[in-house]
């Protein structure tokens, strides 16, 4: 065969301006929003600024762990609520065992791993069960492992578990207290390097490097042959069985990756906090990291961990503004606040429906 | 006794002559397909088929949709439908040795190939990665020496000079990462190509209709290309619908009809009306014998008119459709599955994006808008009777109602300004509906779910009834159903024709059925009127119709 076939012939479709400005419509709401309201809450620069930074080592390491279910093609996991679930178990273990300090929050990740782990393989197997649907069902199993996770703190906590620590319990004997207090974890992980390069402006570099290590390994992890195999069965499942990749073994490490991820996550999360809110530090977890990172601009088929980080930013950023946004606006900090939830939820509705709009322009 | 074996008798050689010389010199043959049958759920799509094929040989494989065609690709590539449904019955013998495989990855490391019809390609990917596609290069790092060789990096140099040989031996100049979507369907099928020759092992590649999506100029092409590689010593199993295609590129054919291999010929001493005659064959005697095909210009009564119409239905795409229904006749619509002859059906009714012009009695009828053809008097029997065509939960009584009760607002009583669905008038109707149309049943209140298949095709007919049509459309009105309820669905079909002026318009995969009922036989190729028949033609023209070749010849 002659080999006059030019790449030049190729019409690789182009993309107009617009649509390109389209496919970052949300964070560009977002920034302006962002920019808006801290115009308009009048809060000092450090301040703001200080605060993001306490934010985004909190929670980065949540929203980063819903991006490998994504690639894999399972949608956004709403499951990591079980991830969750797990860290809170094993903060729980440290603190009834008095474990303290960076050897305790050691012990707490590592006591998580097995319980995420198991959690994460469950949740995988339900999800193979009804493939295509992934986020309702994850929502639903967080649900569901809520009713298990109360059963378990307030029925045999103190009755069939034995716990040593004084005040852990309530005071029939029966049933976890509301809070745990993580007095001995506290900060255990932000105070191993922080630094304070500015007056009002504190930086956890620790916490920090940690997610920027996690960011690395993900990106590595993608050029392995288990990531190529997870974008492969995300791009289609049949195909990719076809290739022989077992798509439903692929499937399943990446919601344990997730799930583990989440367990980790949420122990940053709440060493940072130092308190524990037995039945409700979860609930919202799942809604919350998956809000911010739709609005870093992903979507139910894509994320990457700058746009992870970005929606983690901008997310934390209308927290913090939105109260005295809405007091010099309204003269009502509520307002502010319900600007922010109706937000938060909004996003998550906008980016399914644009998602559903993307898939019927598709066929 | 004897004289019924001598009637039967016949050489053994001229039943399978190839099989009975593939069982002399067995080690010869690269492929053999040996005595494979397989049934799904009692119903049996493959019987005995033998099939020889030799290395460096193209072996062509035709037959109408539902001969078995796909089921036997299913076979040798290992896919789960065949074992989840119990698996198959003979062997796949390659270079001598059993080797029925059981799950694709056993049936690629045998080194079978297959392009398929549908490309199997991922399009976020570049073509260098789905031409590696699981069979990515990898290195060691310092995590997959801990956690195992999944950890490996991709070492995606190697794999770009790879699928760069691969695409230079199909002398395709394109840059191996490119993506593949925005890529032309005819790249697409080389990417496919290149990556079935990229596997080092790969001896026995198939080819699944590949020339369906491609134009002409890049047929020629691609035409070239499997020459070429059949020269390298790779066995070739080319399945085409595309007669002309066969006859030019294939060593040896054999043609499937009903799970049953019919023949095996030699290519050389095949042209494109045997296997035309072959392919279609004549599978129930002709009832129809009667009727002649009135001539085009004897009446001009039409009472549907479709005009350059396009019917975006997946997968039977209907592209610049023209047909003209007379009042009071039975209209067959056939073809191969895919070219377009369910799209008709479901274009008038408006269920799918339609574009055109369509005329009833003259006038105009608006597109997209199925409850004004429903007002206008055309009914319709859809060929998906279990997902859409019925209530399965509801009783016949309200399935039968449905329709009427919605577009005609019949069996409806006002009471106090609220409309009310009259049960009694309700059952009535259902109860004569029932008697007439034979619905064999426990009862007006039984649910649909539980009927036989023809009993729901009876109750879709007589919903369409209710509305008092004057055109009733039917698509696939015998799909799935027994012989026996097939004659009575088809009788009835004939009856409303004959008895009530109806006209009829069937859509049919069922060449045999069509032939048996209509008066005029219109087939579909790739999207457009090929031609229209009388039931008596000769089954080559039907062949050729159906392979898109009537035209051709006509011209030439």
């Amino acid at each position: 065969m002659d080999n006059h076939l030019q790449i030049e012939e190729i019409k690789v479709k182009k993309q107009t301006n617009v649509e390109r400005i389209m496919g970052f419509i949300v964070p560009i709401v977002f920034i302006v929003l962002c920019a808006v309201g801290y115009y308009l809450s009048e809060l000092p620069f450090i301040f703001v600024l200080n605060e993001v930074i306490i934010r985004l080592g909190r929670n980065s390491f949540l929203v980063i762990s819903l991006i490998i279910p994504v690639i894999a093609g399972m949608g956004l996991n709403f499951g990591i609520v079980l991830g969750a679930m797990a860290g809170q178990m094993a903060l729980i273990f440290i603190t009834n065992y008095s474990l303290e300090g960076a050897g305790g929050l050691l012990i707490a990740i590592l006591v998580s791993t097995p319980v995420a782990i198991v959690f994460g393989y469950l949740v995988g197997r339900v999800l193979n069960k009804a493939k295509g649907k992934e986020m309702i069902t994850s929502m639903i199993l967080g649900f569901f492992s809520n009713g298990l996770y109360q059963l378990i703190f307030l029925l045999f906590a103190g009755t069939i578990i034995p716990f040593k620590k004084e005040g852990l319990l309530l005071s029939t004997g029966m049933g976890l207290r509301n809070s745990v207090d993580l007095a001995g974890v506290r900060y255990a992980m932000d105070d191993i390097i922080k630094i304070r390069p500015y007056p009002g402006l504190t930086v956890p570099v620790f916490t920090l490097v940690v997610i920027v290590l996690l960011c690395l390994t993900l990106t590595f992890f993608l050029k392995t042959k288990l990531g190529q195999e997870m974008r492969t069965v995300g791009q289609n499942m049949h195909i990719a069985q076809v290739a022989g990749i077992n798509v439903d073994r692929t499937r399943i490490i990446a919601i344990i990756i997730s799930t583990v991820l989440a367990a980790w996550g949420q122990i940053i999360f709440l060493q940072n906090i130092g308190t524990l809110n037995t039945y409700g530090s979860h609930e919202q977890v799942g809604l919350f990291a998956v809000a911010s990172l739709l609005i870093g601009g992903a979507s139910v088929t894509k994320a990457t961990y700058r746009q992870a980080l970005m929606g983690t930013f901008m997310f934390h950023m209308l927290f913090i503004i939105s109260p005295m946004a809405g007091q010099n606006l309204m003269n009502d900090s509520q307002i502010g606040e319900f600007f922010r939830v109706f937000v938060a939820y909004g996003v998550i509705g906008l980016a399914l429906l644009l998602h559903a709009w993307q898939r019927r322009g598709k066929k | 006794m004897n004289g019924i074996e001598v009637a039967n008798w016949q050489p053994q050689y001229l039943r399978h002559p190839p099989s009975k010389e593939g069982n002399t010199l067995g080690t010869d043959y690269l492929l053999q397909i040996k005595n494979v049958s397989k049934e799904y759920s009692g119903n049996r799509v493959l019987k005995n088929v033998n099939i020889n094929i030799k290395a460096g040989e193209i072996h062509g494989l035709v037959g109408e949709n539902g001969a078995g065609k796909s089921t036997l690709m299913n076979i040798l590539f290992g896919m789960e439908v065949i074992h989840s449904t119990g698996g198959f019955e003979g062997d796949i013998i390659i270079d001598g040795n059993v080797a029925n495989p059981k799950t694709p990855k056993e049936s690629m490391e045998l080194g079978i190939g297959m392009v398929h019809q549908e490309f199997m390609l991922i399009p976020g990917f570049s073509i260098a990665e789905n031409i590696k596609l699981n069979r990515e290069i990898t290195k060691d790092n310092l995590f997959s020496r801990i956690l195992g060789p999944k950890m490996k990096t991709l070492n995606f140099k190697k794999m770009g000079e790879d699928s760069r040989q691969a695409l230079d031996k199909l002398g395709m100049s394109i840059d191996e990462w490119l993506p593949v979507a925005g890529l032309p369907i005819g790249y697409m099928q080389f990417v496919e190509i290149a990556r079935e020759i990229d596997k080092e092992n790969l001896k026995i590649l198939v080819f699944d209709e590949p020339t369906a999506v491609l134009a002409e100029a890049e047929a020629d092409k691609f035409l070239k290309v499997v020459r070429k590689l059949a020269d390298l010593g790779i066995a070739i199993l080319f399945i085409s619908h595309r007669l002309d295609e066969i006859i030019e590129i294939t060593d040896n054919i054999t043609v499937l009809r009903d799970g049953e291999v019919v023949s095996s010929l030699i290519t050389k001493d095949a042209d494109v009306h045997k296997i035309a005659e072959l392919m279609v064959g004549r599978k129930i005697e002709n009832t129809n014998t009667a009727k002649d095909m009135k001539q085009e210009d004897e009446e001009k009564d039409y009472i549907l008119e479709l005009k350059n119409l396009y019917v975006d239905m997946p997968g039977e795409m209907v592209k610049g459709l023209n047909l003209k229904v007379r009042r009071g006749e039975i209209l067959g619509i056939g073809g191969l599955g895919g070219q377009g002859k369910i799209g008709v059906a479901n274009g008038i009714m408006g269920l799918y994006p339609t574009r055109g012009e369509i005329l009833r009695d003259g006038t105009p009828l608006p597109l997209n808008q199925p409850k004004k053809v429903l007002d206008s008097g055309v009914a319709f029997v859809t060929e998906d009777r279990r997902g859409v065509g019925l209530l399965l939960d509801d009783s016949i009584e309200h399935n039968i109602a449905i329709s009427a009760l919605q577009i005609k607002e019949k069996f409806i009583k006002n009471i106090a300004s609220f409309k009310i669905m009259n049960n009694k008038e309700v059952k009535e109707h259902a109860l004569n509906m029932i008697k007439e149309l034979d619905i064999r049943c426990t009862g007006p209140k039984q649910l649909t779910r539980r009927l036989s298949g023809g009993n729901q095709q009876k109750v879709c007919i007589a919903r369409a009834l209710t509305l008092d049509p004057d055109i009733i459309l039917v698509s696939e009105p015998t799909r799935g159903i027994d012989v026996g309820a097939k004659k009575i669905v088809l009788d009835l079909l004939v009856k409303l024709n004959r008895e009530l002026g109806m006209t009829v318009i069937i859509t049919s995969s069922e060449l045999a059925e069509l032939r048996s009922v209509s008066d005029r036989i219109a087939i579909i190729f790739e999207g457009k009127l090929e031609g229209v028949l009388s039931p008596n033609d000769s089954d080559v023209n039907y062949g050729l119709m159906m392979a898109g070749e009537y035209v051709k010849e006509e011209v030439s």
